[in-house]
C-alpha cells in the first residue's frame, strides 16, 4: 500500500511537471512575436552607407592569404587585397590591379601593366615593387607558404618601371594567369623589414581593395569600413560586419531574429524550414548558386578489379545520381560529367552523366566475369565474392551519399561495406599509403582548368593527389599540352578531350555537385538573381542597403 | 605543516614533467599534423611545400627531440606559438619591434572561461545546497521526489537542445537576451555600468545552461551527506540535550556534511579553465573549450601543449588546495598531517 502510494506521488509529480511544460509551451504560442513589419519591396535607389552583418563559422588565422590559407581567411581578405587579375561573373579572367596583360610569342613571358595611380589605404603609391615584393616573399625559403611552387616556375621577375611588371617562366605555364588571380598584392612599404611569418601586419593590414580592417575583436567579430583611397572605385555599403558564430542553428536564430543580414545555408535550412516559416520569408531573400566542388566515388585502380574499366563503369551505371541529389541534397545540386563548372568554358556540354541503369551495370559485370554462381545474391569471380568497402571521412553529406550507393550496388549484386573516418588518419593510414578500395571524397571545380597534379600519372607517390593512381598516356599528354598553350580557345579544346576521356575510362565516379545557399536580409540591395557562374558575390560592391531600410542601432556610429 | 607544503609543493615538479611527457607522446600518437588538415587536402598546396612546412616546425624530427625542444623553451616559461593561429603566443602577449601587442590565446581565453565557470559554480552552490538540504530532511516525501526528478531532469536533458531552446524563446521570440556572443556590437560605446549589464546578459543563457546540467551532482551528495550524518550518535546527543531542531540541523548537521564537498571543490578547479566545446560553439564565446577542441582538429601542438600543462598544474594545485583546506577544516585530518 504505502510503496503503491509513493509510486502514485511519483505519477502525479510527473503529470505535474509535464502540464507545466505543456502551459508554458502553450503560452509561447500565442505570446506576440517581435517581427518587424516593414514592407520591404519598395524601390529606393542605391545609396551608399549602411553595415551588412555576416556570420562565418570559423576565426581567419591571420589575413595574409598566401600564409593563413583557410576559407574564413580568404573572405575577408579578398575584401581588403587585390591581385593583378581577377575572375569577372562569368568566371572568365580580367584585370584587377593590371589593366592588361601580354603574353610574348613564345608564350613564356607575361607582361602585366598595371592600372594607373594606385593607392594603398594608407595613401602611399603601388606600384610593380610591391608586385616584385608580393613575389620574393611568396618564394622565399622561410615563408610559410604551402603555395609557393606556382611562383617558383618564375625564373626572372622584373620591374620594367613603376607601372609594369613581367615574369619568364622556364617553359610556358598556362596556370600562371590563375595564380597571378589569385595572389594577394602585399605592400613593400609596411612589411619590408618585417617577419612576414610573424608580423603583426597578418592582424592589422592594409591593402588597396574595397575595405580596410577597422576592427578585429578576438573570437568576436571583424568590422571592415569602406577605404576611401580603393582603386576600383568606391563600394556602396560602407561597413562589412562578420561576426564569428561557429554553430550554424545559433547564426539561423541570430538571422531570425534579425541580428544578421546574411549567412550560408544548408540543404535543409534552405528546403525544409524556410518554406515552412512564412514570416522569414517576408524579411529574407534565399540565393542559390553554383557550388565551388564535386563529390565523387573514386577507385584505387591499383586493386583488383578496379583495374577494368568495365567494372567501373558498371558500377558508374548502377549508381542512382539523382537519387543522391534528392535525398543527400535535397534536390540542391546538379549532375557533372567533368570536373568543371557547368557553364564555364571549360565544361565540356557534349558530356552527360552515366545514366542509372542497373541492366546494363548487370551486363558489364557478366563481361568482366563476375556472375552470382553460387545463387547467395553476391556475384563472384573465381569463388570469390564481389565485396568491397567505401572509405569516407566524418561528413553527414558523404556517409549518406557512401549508403545510397551501397544499396542500389546491392541490386546489382556487389557487397559494399561503408567505413568512416577522422579526417587525419582517413589522410594518413588509407589514402597516403593508398589502403582502400573505393573512397567517397570531393575536389573542387577549379576555375583554371590544369588538373595536372590530380590525374597525370607522375603524380602518384605518397601525399600527392593522383592517389588513385589514375595513368592514361593519352590523359598525361592532354594534361602536359595544356600546361604550354596559353590561348584560351586553343586550350579549351585540349580540355575538352582531356574530359572525354575521363569520363570514359571511369577512374571516378561524378556523384553530385552541391549548390552553394545563402539567405540574405532583403535590406540589402543589388544582388543578381539568379545568379551568374562566379556566384552572388561577384558584384558585392554594387550591393547597396537604402537608408529607409537601414538597422537603427548602427546608426548612430 | 610548512614542511608538509614545501614537500608537496616540490613533487609537483616530476609529476609535471612526467605529465607533460606522457601528453606529448599521446598527442603525436594521433595520425597527422598541422600540414595535413582538411583545408591543406588541395592540389594548390604541393607536397613539398607542405614538407618544408613540417621541416620550418620542427615536425620532421623524432619526438623525443621535439619534446626536448619544447622542454627547453617551457624550461624559460615559453609557451612558443600556435601553428594555425599565424604564431600568435599560446599564453601571455608578446610586443614586436614596432611596439605591436599580440595578445596570448589562452591570456584572452582563460578570462571569459574562468567568469562563466565561477558564476557557474555560484549559481550551483546556492541552488544546489538548499536542495540537497531540504531533500535530506523530507527523504522520501513528495518534496524529496519532486527535488531528485528536477535535478535529474537537469542532468539528463541534452544541454546543446535546452541551449537552442532557450535562445529561440528568450532571443527570437521575446528579444530579452541576446542570442549568441560576448558582446553586443556597441559595447564600446556604452558606460561601465552598461558595459557590465551587456556581458552579464550575454552570460545568462551559457551560465545558466551550464549550472542546470551540474546541480545534481552537488544537491545528491549534499543529500547523502546530510542523511549520513542525521543518523550519527552526536546529532542523537545534540537532540537529547534539548538543542532546537534549527541548531541540531544548520550548527552541528551541515557543517560536518558539508567536509566531503571541500575535496570536490578542490578537484574542480581545473574543471574551471575546461570550457565545454559545445555550449561555446553553440553561444559562440571564445573560451578555452574552444580553443583546444580547434587546436586538436588543427592539431596545433604548442596550443595542446600549452593548455594541457596548465590544466595539469592546476590540478596539482587543486589537489594541493583541497588536501590543505580539509586539514584546516577537519582536527582528525590535521593531526593525521602532523604525525
Amino acid at each position: 500500500m504505502v510503496k503503491w502510494l509513493q509510486h502514485r506521488n511519483l505519477i502525479q509529480v510527473m503529470t505535474w511537471v509535464l502540464l507545466t511544460t505543456l502551459i508554458v509551451g502553450c503560452g509561447d504560442e500565442s505570446s506576440k512575436k517581435s517581427i518587424h513589419t516593414i514592407n520591404y519591396s519598395k524601390d529606393y535607389p542605391a545609396n551608399s552607407g549602411g553595415t551588412l552583418i555576416d556570420a562565418m563559422t570559423g576565426e581567419p588565422s591571420g589575413l595574409i592569404a598566401m600564409i593563413a590559407g583557410e576559407s574564413a581567411a580568404s573572405a575577408i581578405a579578398g575584401n581588403i587585397f587585390n591581385s593583378l587579375l581577377k575572375y569577372d561573373k562569368n568566371l572568365e579572367l580580367t584585370g584587377e590591379l593590371a589593366k592588361s596583360w601580354e603574353i610574348s610569342a613564345d608564350q613564356r613571358t607575361i607582361t602585366f601593366h598595371l592600372k594607373p595611380e594606385l593607392k594603398w589605404a594608407d595613401n602611399t603609391a603601388l606600384t610593380s615593387d610591391d608586385v616584385l615584393f608580393t613575389w620574393q616573399k611568396v618564394t622565399d625559403e622561410k615563408t610559410r607558404t604551402p603555395y609557393g611552387s606556382d611562383f617558383k616556375l618564375v625564373t626572372l621577375a622584373e620591374t620594367p618601371d613603376a607601372q609594369t611588371f613581367r615574369v619568364t617562366y622556364k617553359a610556358p605555364y598556362a596556370p600562371a594567369l590563375d595564380t597571378w588571380a589569385g595572389l594577394h598584392i602585399l605592400p613593400k612599404h609596411l612589411l619590408k623589414d618585417q617577419d612576414i611569418n610573424t608580423t603583426a601586419f597578418a592582424r592589422n593590414p592594409v591593402g588597396s581593395h574595397y575595405y580596410k580592417l577597422e576592427q578585429w575583436k578576438n573570437g568576436q567579430y571583424l568590422k571592415l569600413t569602406r577605404n576611401v583611397n580603393a582603386t576600383q572605385g568606391q563600394a556602396k555599403i560602407d561597413h562589412l560586419l562578420s561576426r564569428i558564430i561557429p554553430d550554424k542553428a545559433a547564426q539561423f536564430l541570430e538571422l531570425s531574429a534579425d541580428n544578421i543580414d546574411s549567412m550560408g545555408l544548408n540543404p535543409i535550412q534552405y528546403a525544409r524550414i524556410f518554406p515552412a516559416r512564412p514570416e522569414l520569408n517576408k524579411n529574407i531573400a534565399l540565393y542559390k548558386e553554383l557550388g565551388n566542388s564535386y563529390t565523387y566515388l573514386g577507385f584505387n585502380l591499383k586493386r583488383k578489379p578496379f583495374d577494368d574499366v568495365r567494372v567501373r563503369q558498371a558500377i558508374n551505371y548502377a549508381i542512382n545520381k539523382q537519387e543522391i541529389i534528392d535525398g543527400v541534397l535535397l534536390g540542391l545540386g546538379e549532375p557533372v560529367a567533368s570536373p568543371y563548372k557547368p557553364g564555364t568554358r571549360w565544361s565540356n556540354p557534349a558530356l552527360k552523366p552515366y545514366p542509372y541503369d542497373p541492366a546494363k551495370a548487370k551486363a558489364l559485370l557478366k563481361a568482366a566475369g563476375y556472375e552470382d554462381h553460387d545463387g547467395d545474391g553476391i556475384i563472384d569471380k573465381d569463388g570469390k565474392p564481389f565485396s568491397f568497402e567505401i572509405l569516407t571521412n566524418q561528413n553527414k553529406e558523404r556517409e549518406m551519399t557512401g549508403v545510397l550507393i551501397q544499396r542500389r550496388l546491392k541490386e546489382v549484386g556487389i557487397d559494399a561495406n561503408i567505413r568512416v573516418l577522422e579526417w587525419a588518419s582517413f589522410l594518413g593510414r588509407f589514402i597516403k599509403p593508398k589502403e582502400f578500395d573505393v573512397v567517397v571524397l570531393g575536389w573542387s571545380l577549379s576555375l583554371d582548368p590544369d588538373q595536372y597534379s590530380i590525374w597525370h600519372s607522375s603524380q602518384q607517390a605518397p601525399g600527392q593527389f593522383n592517389f588513385i593512381s589514375y595513368s592514361n598516356p593519352r590523359v598525361d599528354k592532354l594534361l602536359e599540352a595544356g600546361r604550354l598553350e596559353l590561348n584560351p580557345d586553343k586550350r579549351m579544346k585540349i580540355y575538352h578531350e582531356f574530359s572525354a576521356i575521363l569520363l570514359e575510362d571511369s577512374p571516378i565516379v561524378y556523384l553530385s555537385a552541391g549548390y552553394g545557399l545563402s539567405a540574405i536580409h532583403k535590406r540589402v540591395r543589388g544582388i543578381s538573381n539568379p545568379a551568374p557562374p562566379a556566384g552572388i558575390g561577384h558584384n558585392t560592391y554594387e550591393w547597396n542597403i537604402p537608408q529607409a531600410y537601414a538597422r537603427s542601432e548602427m546608426s548612430e556610429h | 605543516m610548512l614542511k608538509y607544503l614545501l614537500k608537496r609543493f616540490f613533487w609537483m615538479i616530476p609529476l609535471l614533467v612526467g605529465i607533460s611527457l606522457i601528453s606529448f607522446m599521446i598527442m603525436h600518437l594521433a595520425p597527422g599534423d598541422i600540414t595535413s588538415s582538411e583545408a591543406s587536402f588541395n592540389p594548390k598546396a604541393s607536397e613539398e611545400s607542405r614538407q618544408k612546412l613540417r621541416e620550418l616546425y620542427s615536425l620532421d624530427k623524432p619526438v623525443i627531440v621535439q619534446y626536448s625542444l619544447w622542454m627547453k623553451r617551457m624550461a624559460t616559461l615559453d609557451f612558443g606559438t600556435s601553428f594555425a593561429s599565424h604564431q600568435r603566443p599560446v599564453f601571455w602577449q608578446t610586443k614586436d619591434k614596432d611596439g605591436n601587442v599580440t595578445l596570448g590565446m589562452i591570456q584572452e581565453a582563460l578570462p571569459i572561461t574562468l567568469l562563466i565557470n565561477v558564476l557557474s559554480l555560484i549559481l550551483i552552490i546556492a541552488i544546489a545546497l538548499p536542495l540537497g538540504v531540504i531533500s535530506a530532511l523530507k527523504q522520501n516525501q513528495l518534496t524529496d521526489r519532486v527535488i531528485t526528478l528536477f535535478v535529474f531532469i537537469g542532468f539528463a536533458i541534452p544541454g546543446f537542445w535546452l541551449a537552442l531552446m532557450l535562445m529561440y524563446w528568450t532571443g527570437v521570440q521575446h528579444n530579452w537576451l541576446p542570442i549568441s556572443g560576448l558582446q553586443s556590437l556597441g559595447h564600446e560605446h556604452l558606460h561601465w555600468l552598461g558595459k557590465t549589464l551587456d556581458t552579464l546578459k550575454h552570460l545568462a543563457l551559457p551560465v545558466f545552461i551550464s549550472a542546470i546540467t551540474g546541480l545534481a551532482g552537488i544537491a545528491l551528495f549534499v543529500r547523502n551527506g546530510m542523511l549520513e550524518v542525521l543518523h550519527q550518535d552526536y546529532i542523537t546527543t545534540a537532540r537529547s540535550k534539548g538543542l532546537n531542531e534549527h541548531r541540531v540541523i544548520y550548527g552541528h548537521a551541515l557543517r560536518n556534511a558539508l567536509l566531503p564537498l571541500i575535496t570536490i571543490f578542490g578537484l574542480s578547479i581545473p574543471g574551471l579553465i575546461g570550457g565545454s566545446v559545445i555550449a561555446e560553439s553553440i553561444f559562440a564565446i571564445p573560451g578555452m573549450g574552444k580553443l583546444f577542441y580547434d587546436a586538436v582538429l588543427m592539431r596545433d601542438f604548442p596550443v595542446i601543449m600549452g593548455i594541457l600543462t596548465i590544466g595539469a598544474l592546476l590540478t596539482l594545485i587543486g589537489n594541493l588546495v583541497a588536501d590543505v583546506a580539509y586539514a584546516w577544516a577537519d582536527p582528525r585530518v590535521r593531526r593525521g598531517v602532523m604525525q
